[in-house]
């Protein structure tokens, strides 16, 4: 069905960042409109998803020119769920960057380059044409790289020089697949392209588009050997633009792979075997690289990358099973990271330091604030019957069903070390007594007002009990997980919704 | 012309890979130049190369009549050059500012913010 409401989340973002620009030393006046927009964005999201789910797929063709010829967005229940869980993340990091952020950073823009941000992301999302999707992620990154340097401290700096490189590599690489791509078929819409590229004799040069595709996003969403730009800089800006980078950035490579290798290309054995390995070796050493980690941030940074390998695994075993294992982890994911940053910054605003041996006696101190703190570990490390448990339960019955005894393994062994890691970061923080006895009046947490106290915590405590449904209510998101990736693996309805003619 | 294309973005490729994987910050900018500009030939390239009509349609027909040139590619190339101009230039900056900062254009010494385990 043709519906321009898809397109409203981007647009809004858009407009909020263009009226936020307008007010740009207006510290305050930059906090409400930005909450604000981010309130009716989320309002919208849920609209579109709730008409998404209803109604089917959804299409609007830009200026009105038919597929294949004109650029297509399409909403099918994985953009919109997708796109949903984006506008809540997004509005969490704005109530908190309320009190989190500085005001110098406010007043050099750190507000509109978030929505531009978001609305980079939400254009990915929705785009059914890959050229386009190649310009939302330089919408993305962009945006990220100037996140990333707002603030202008040497580590800052020094960690933005990695990123920005691999990035724009990535989008080289991603670049030169699509001019390939074609060359090949003479067509840029994914839908399209799904249709012809089975018909091209030329295998050789398609397998090697495909490859391209991989690097490029691989790259982008930090899977081996490819992911060492992501710890060196992640741990760098504030707590706020990291949850929003954790939480997102990553996650939008994978959505391009999933959406890649399920609409155009269907994995070969060659392909499939390459993403099984590097699966299997992205959870291996994100979670050996997590192990002697004794700062948070770069602890929970090695984590992402370890939990990437759990949607790797999924794509890579290509199964509709293992499919929804990966998407169920892929929604699970953005709440919990972006959460987990949160909670980094939180830390970091009672005790002043991210070093796990000069933290301590954080339970003693807030034990309701840790309480909920606990729950999200937990769901991170996946205690049944929480969110991390349900996802991991479809991706390694899978494996045993298709023998792939060694991602099977990789799986356990991710699972366990990201659970030793945790306990050691609760023990570390949450129990040990500090090792200096700070001044407590001094530190920055009881220092704020209430007011401000609570724009800190209340978005954390909304991402846990978001995170604590996925668990409690899992029937709900595997039911959503299904659907979705029955869509993806029979695309037909998606290329009938993308060449519907003109009513 | 196209044998000539290709070498030139091999060449290109090569090149800014090559840069890349030295160690001052300058040349690895220069090597991400390098390297954008030859994905730009390279969609320039595969779009075939011919001298063609520009692909309007005739007023008297309903059809495009003869040899004519896609527009696409010349799209997508000046939608890439645009971006990556900005990416560029913010690239740029990045670098002097880093330099200002650590007062060195080794990457290997970028390492201020490692920490021992």
């Amino acid at each position: 069905m043709t519906d321009p409401y898809i397109i409203l989340p981007v647009l809004l973002h858009l407009l909020t960042a263009i009226l936020l620009i307008f007010c740009w030393k207006k510290v305050r006046a930059q906090k409400i409109i930005s909450v604000a927009g981010n309130l009716v964005i989320v309002l919208l999201a849920f609209g579109l998803w709730m008409k998404v789910w209803n109604l089917g797929i959804l299409t609007m063709q830009g200026g009105g020119w038919e597929a294949p010829f004109g650029i297509t967005f399409v909403a099918d229940t994985l953009s919109a769920t997708l796109m949903l869980l984006t506008a809540i993340a997004g509005l969490a990091v704005a109530i908190y960057s309320c009190a989190g952020i500085t005001k110098n950073r406010i007043q050099y823009g750190y507000f509109p380059i978030v929505h531009f941000l978001l609305m980079g992301l939400n254009g990915a999302f929705l785009a059914g044409d890959i050229f386009n999707l190649y310009v939302w992620f330089e919408v993305i990154i962009i945006s990220s790289f100037v996140l990333m340097t707002l603030g202008g401290r040497k580590p800052q700096l020094e960690g933005a020089i990695n990123y920005v490189t691999m990035n724009l590599l990535a989008s080289v690489i991603f670049l030169t697949a699509i001019g390939i791509l074609y060359g090949l078929t003479g067509s840029l819409n994914m839908a399209d392209l799904s249709i012809k590229i089975a018909n091209i004799e030329n295998r050789e040069l398609v397998h090697v588009t495909a490859i391209l595709f991989f690097v490029g996003f691989g790259i982008k969403s930090a899977v081996f050997p490819l992911y060492f730009w992501l710890p060196s800089s992640y741990n760098t800006p504030p707590s706020a633009i990291a949850a929003i980078f954790g939480g997102l950035l990553t996650k939008v490579g994978i959505y391009a792979l999933i959406r890649v290798f399920t609409l155009i290309y269907i994995p070969d054995s060659f392909l499939k075997g390459v993403f099984l390995f590097v699966a299997g070796a992205t959870l291996v050493t994100g979670a050996i690289g997590a192990l002697g980690k004794t700062d948070i941030r770069r602890l929970l940074s090695y984590l992402i990358i370890c939990h990437i390998g759990y949607m790797l695994a999924g794509l890579a075993l290509y199964t509709e099973q293992a499919m929804t294992g990966a998407l169920f982890y892929l929604f699970h994911d953005i709440v919990i990271k972006t959460n987990l940053f949160l909670i980094a910054g939180l830390i970091y605003k009672i005790a002043g330091t991210y070093k796990m041996s000069e933290l301590g006696g954080i339970y003693r101190r807030y034990p309701k604030l840790s309480l909920v703190m606990a729950a999200v570990f937990f769901s991170l490390v996946g205690i049944p019957p929480l969110s991390g448990f349900w996802p991991k339960l479809y991706l390694i019955s899978e494996s045993l069903n298709s023998g792939s005894y060694i991602l099977l393994a990789s799986i356990l062994i991710a699972s366990f070390i990201t659970m030793y890691v945790i306990a050691k970061l609760w023990a570390e923080v949450f129990w040990k007594e500090p090792m200096v006895v700070t001044d407590l009046k001094a530190a920055g947490f009881d220092a704020l007002s209430n007011f401000k106290k609570q724009l800190l915590v209340i978005p954390v405590i909304a991402l846990t009990a978001l995170t604590l449904y996925m668990g409690f209510g899992a029937q709900h998101i595997a039911v959503l997980a299904e659907r979705i990736s029955t869509e993806l693996f029979h695309h037909q309805p998606y290329i009938d919704a993308v060449f519907e003619p003109k009513n | 012309m196209e044998f000539l294309l290709v070498l030139l973005i091999g060449l290109l490729y090569a090149s800014g890979t090559y840069m890349m994987f030295r160690r001052s910050m300058v040349k690895l900018l220069l090597g991400l130049i390098l390297i954008g500009n030859g994905a730009n030939l390279l969609i320039f390239l595969v779009g075939d190369i011919n001298k063609g009509n520009p692909p309007v349609i005739p007023r008297d027909f309903s059809s495009l009549q003869g040899v004519y040139s896609d527009p696409i590619p010349q799209a997508l190339i000046l939608t890439a050059i645009v971006i990556s101009f900005g990416l560029q230039a913010f690239a740029i900056v990045l670098l002097k500012r880093v330099y200002l900062v650590t007062g060195t254009d080794d990457l290997d010494q970028l390492n201020s913010d490692d920490q021992d385990i």
